[in-house]
C-alpha cells in the first residue's frame, strides 16, 4: 500500500529535519562544540522509505552510524541528538559513554551498536531467532554500509536468516564508499544485493535516493519477512555527499566535480519535486516547514547545550547489570 | 641524530624496509590511497605501487589470514589494523594460526610476518575504540608483541619485527604519533625482547612502556622537584620479557611502581609484579603498587575518559605511597 499524503508529508518532513540537524551538526563540529560527527546527508531517502515500512516503536532495529534519520523517524528528539554529540548526562544512547551516533535507544527497540562493524547484522539474527522462538509477531531491521558487508560476520548473519527463514530486513547503504575505498574494491559483484543469491534469499536492489521506492521495496520484505516467508537483502544505492566522519579529508581521493555531479541526486531534491509535483507542498510550504523545523532545531541546540555533562564518578558505572535496578 | 615523530619513525622503518627488500609489503583497511588512518603510509601508494601497499576489503580476519598465507610463502607482509579493537575480529588468526603454525608443525615454516595495530585510549573514540588490550595479547606463546614509546624505538623496533621470522605484533599508541624524539640517523636496528633504563634513578623502579612512558616520565619529572628520583625502565617488548633491568633496578631502589594503561586486572603489572615476588623478593622493602585503567569500558565524553585513565597524578601518588 502506498503511503498517504499525510504520510508522503511526514516523510518528507522527517527528511528534512534529518538534514538540518546534520548540518547544524558540522556547524557545531567547526565551532569546536562538539569533538566528532559522522554524517547521514545523502542517506536519508533510504532511512525514512525503511523506517515507515516497519512498525516503528514494535519492530526491533539494529542500525548503523550513518542512520541519524532512521533514529528521528524511530522518535529520537533533535534534542536527544545533539545532547549525544555532546556527550551529555542524559542522552538516551551512552549518558556519554559511547561516541556519537553509536544508537541505543530502548524505548524504540533500537539497540546494538558497536564501532567495530558488522556486528548489528548478526545481533539481528539473534532477534530474528527470538522472535521465532518467542512466537512474536515483529520484524528485525538492520542497516549497514557496503564496504561493511565485506565482514565475514555480515555473510554469516544472511546465511544464518537464510537458512532459519528469519524475519530479517538486511539493508545495505551502498553510498558507494567506505571512507576513502571504492566499493568497487569491497566487492566483485555489481550489488550488495547480488551477494543474496549465493546465500539463498532474495536480493533487492532500489533507489536510494528515492524515498517511496525504497518504502515500497521494505514494505514488500517486510510482509514477506511478518508472513514467515524469511529475510531480505535489500540494497539501497546512493553517494556519500559529506567526508565519511569529521576526521575525514575526502579532497585526498575524489574531485570536487564528482561530489557535485552526485549532489544532482540529492534525495531532498528528488523527494521535494515529487510531493510538488502531487499537489502536496508548494513553494510556500515548504518555505514555511524548513522555518519551523530550523527554528526547532536552534531550541534543541539551546536545551542540549544546557543540559548538564556526566560527573567524572559516573565513569565507573554500570559495569554490570546489578549496579542498575532494570525493569 | 635527527629529532623526529613518532609517526616519522614508524614511515621510515616500512620504507627503509620496503627499499631494502621486494618481499616486504603492506596490507590493510585504508593504506593506499588513504594513505593509513593515522597518516603512517602517506606517499606509499605512489611510491610503491598498489600492488605492495594493498587496500584491503574491511575484513580484519581475512587481513591477518591473508598475511599468515603469503608469509607461509616466504613474503614478509606488514598488515595494519586501523585499530587494535578490531583485531579480536581476527583473534582466531592471531591466536589460533599466527602463534601457534611454527611450534605446531615442528618448525616446517616459518612466519615472517607484522601485524600493525593502533592501541590506547585518551581520543574520545569510546568504548571499542580505545582499548590497550596489549596483556592479552603477551599472553600467547609464540607471538612476540612490542609496544615502543619512543620514535627511536618505534623505528628500531619495527625494522627488527619486519627482519624477525616469527609473527610480530606491533602496537603503536594512538596519541603518541605527534611525539618527536632522537633517532640515530642510518640503520637502527632494536632487538625485540629487551627493556631499556629510560631514566636513572635512585629510590623507587618505576616499570612501563608505550604512552605511559611519557606520564611516567612527566610524574618523575614533578617528583624530581621534592627530591624523589625514580628510575624508569621501559619495558619495550612484552614478549618475549627482558626482566633483567627491571631486577637490577629493584635490586638498587628496592621500591617499584608499575604503570600501565590498560586494565590492572590479570595485566602487565600483574606478571613484572610476580615475577618481582618470583626472583627477587628478598630486595623488596614495600608492596609493589600498580597504576593502571579503572575497571570499566573506556567511555566517550572527555571528562569521563579522563578520568577512567591513569595520569601522571596517579603516579606521583603511587611512589609515595611506596616510598
Ligand atoms: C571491524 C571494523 N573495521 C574497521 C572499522 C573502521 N571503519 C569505520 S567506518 C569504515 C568504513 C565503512 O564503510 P561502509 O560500510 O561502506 O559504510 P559508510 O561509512 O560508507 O556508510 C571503516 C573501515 C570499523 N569500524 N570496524
Ligand atoms: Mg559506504
Amino acid at each position: 500500500m502506498d503511503p498517504s499524503p499525510d504520510q508522503k508529508l511526514d516523510m518528507y518532513r522527517l527528511m528534512l529535519l534529518a538534514r538540518r540537524l546534520d548540518e547544524r551538526a558540522w556547524v557545531l563540529h567547526r565551532q569546536g562544540k562538539i569533538a566528532f560527527h559522522i554524517s547521514g546527508i545523502g542517506h536519508e531517502a533510504a532511512q525514512v522509505g525503511a523506517a515507515f515500512a516497519i512498525r516503528r516503536g514494535s519492530d526491533w532495529v539494529t542500525p548503523y552510524y550513518r542512520d541519524l534519520a532512521l533514529m528521528l523517524a524511530l522518535g529520537m528528539t533533535p534534542a536527544e541528538f545533539l545532547m549525544g554529540l555532546m556527550g551529555k548526562r542524559d542522552e538516551p544512547n551512552s549518558g556519554g559513554r559511547q561516541m556519537p551516533s553509536h544508537w541505543s535507544l530502548r524505548r524504540a527497540n533500537a539497540v546494538s551498536h558497536s564501532a567495530p562493524v558488522a556486528t548489528q547484522s548478526v545481533h539481528a539474527a539473534g532477534i530474528g531467532l527470538a522472535i521465532k522462538l518467542r512466537g512474536d509477531d515483529k520484524v528485525v531491521l538492520t542497516t549497514i554500509g557496503e564496504g561493511s558487508t565485506s565482514q565475514g560476520e555480515w555473510y554469516e548473519a544472511v546465511n544464518w536468516a537464510a537458512v532459519h527463514r528469519l524475519p530479517v530486513i538486511f539493508i545495505v547503504q551502498n553510498n558507494q564508499y567506505a571512507i576513502s575505498v571504492r566499493a568497487e574494491k569491497q566487492m566483485a559483484v555489481q550489488s550488495a544485493a547480488d551477494k543474496a543469491c549465493g546465500l539463498g534469499l532474495p536480493g533487492i536492489m532500489v533507489d536510494g535516493t528515492d524515498v517511496f521506492a525504497v518504502h515500497r521495496a521494505v514494505k514488500d520484505a517486510v510482509d514477506n519477512a511478518r508472513a514467515g516467508n524469511g529475510a531480505t537483502v535489500i540494497e539501497t544505492r546512493m553517494y556519500r555527499i559529506t567526508p565519511h566522519s569529521s576526521d575525514d579529508d575526502d579532497r585526498t581521493y575524489r574531485s570536487r566535480e564528482e561530489v557535485e555531479e552526485n549532489k544532482r541526486r540529492d534525495p531532498l531534491l528528488l523527494a521535494r519535486a515529487r510531493l510538488q509535483e502531487e499537489g502536496l507542498l508548494s513553494e510556500s510550504q515548504y518555505d514555511e516547514m524548513d522555518t519551523q523545523i530550523k527554528a526547532s532545531i536552534e531550541e534543541a541546540v539551546k536545551q542540549a547545550e544546557a543540559a548538564p555533562y556526566p560527573a567524572g564518578e559516573e565513569a565507573l558505572h554500570p559495569v554490570y547489570a546489578e549496579e542498575v535496578r532494570h525493569a | 641524530m635527527a629529532k623526529i615523530t613518532m609517526r616519522e619513525a614508524i614511515s621510515q622503518a616500512l620504507w627503509e624496509e620496503m627499499e631494502r627488500d621486494p618481499k616486504v609489503f603492506i596490507l590493510g583497511e585504508e593504506v593506499g590511497l588513504w594513505g593509513g588512518t593515522y597518516a603512517v603510509t602517506k606517499g606509499f601508494f605512489d611510491h610503491f605501487g598498489a600492488e605492495r601497499v594493498r587496500d584491503t576489503p574491511i575484513a580484519e580476519a581475512a587481513i591477518v589470514g591473508a598475511a599468515i598465507g603469503a608469509a607461509l610463502t616466504g613474503l614478509r607482509p606488514v598488515a595494519e589494523l586501523m585499530t587494535i579493537n578490531f583485531a579480536f575480529s581476527a583473534m582466531d588468526h592471531i591466536v589460533n594460526e599466527a602463534a601457534k603454525l611454527h611450534y605446531m608443525f615442528a618448525g616446517q615454516m616459518v612466519l615472517p610476518m607484522v601485524i600493525r595495530a593502533v592501541g590506547g585510549g585518551g581520543r574520545q573514540l569510546g568504548a571499542t575504540h580505545s582499548q590497550t588490550p596489549d596483556a592479552v595479547f603477551a599472553h600467547f606463546p609464540g607471538l612476540k608483541v612490542v609496544a615502543p614509546g619512543t620514535p627511536a624505538d618505534a623505528k628500531g623496533l619495527l625494522k627488527a619485527a619486519i627482519r624477525s621470522n616469527d609473527p610480530v605484533l606491533f602496537i603503536e599508541h594512538a596519541t603518541l604519533y605527534q611525539t618527536r624524539g632522537e633517532v640515530p640517523d642510518g640503520e637502527l636496528i632494536v632487538p625485540i625482547g629487551k627493556s631499556k633504563i629510560q631514566r636513572l634513578g635512585r629510590d623507587v623502579t618505576l616499570v612501563t612502556y608505550s604512552k605511559m612512558l611519557e606520564v611516567s616520565m612527566k610524574a618523575a619529572e614533578q617528583l624530581a622537584a621534592e627530591g624523589i628520583e625514580v628510575e624508569i625502565v621501559d619495558l619495550r617488548s612484552l614478549r618475549p620479557l627482558d626482566m633483567d633491568p627491571v631486577l637490577e633496578s629493584l635490586k638498587k631502589t628496592n621500591r617499584a611502581v608499575i604503570v600501565e594503561e590498560g586494565w590492572k586486572s590479570y595485566g602487565v603489572g600483574a606478571e613484572i609484579a610476580s615475577r618481582i615476588y618470583e626472583e627477587a623478593f628478598d630486595f623488596v622493602d614495600a608492596p609493589i603498587k600498580r597504576v593502571a585503567q579503572a575497571e570499566v569500558p573506556l567511555p566517550y565524553n572527555r571528562t569521563l575518559e579522563q578520568m577512567a585513565l591513569p595520569n601522571a597524578a596517579d603516579v606521583v601518588k603511587a611512589v609515595k605511597e611506596v616510598l
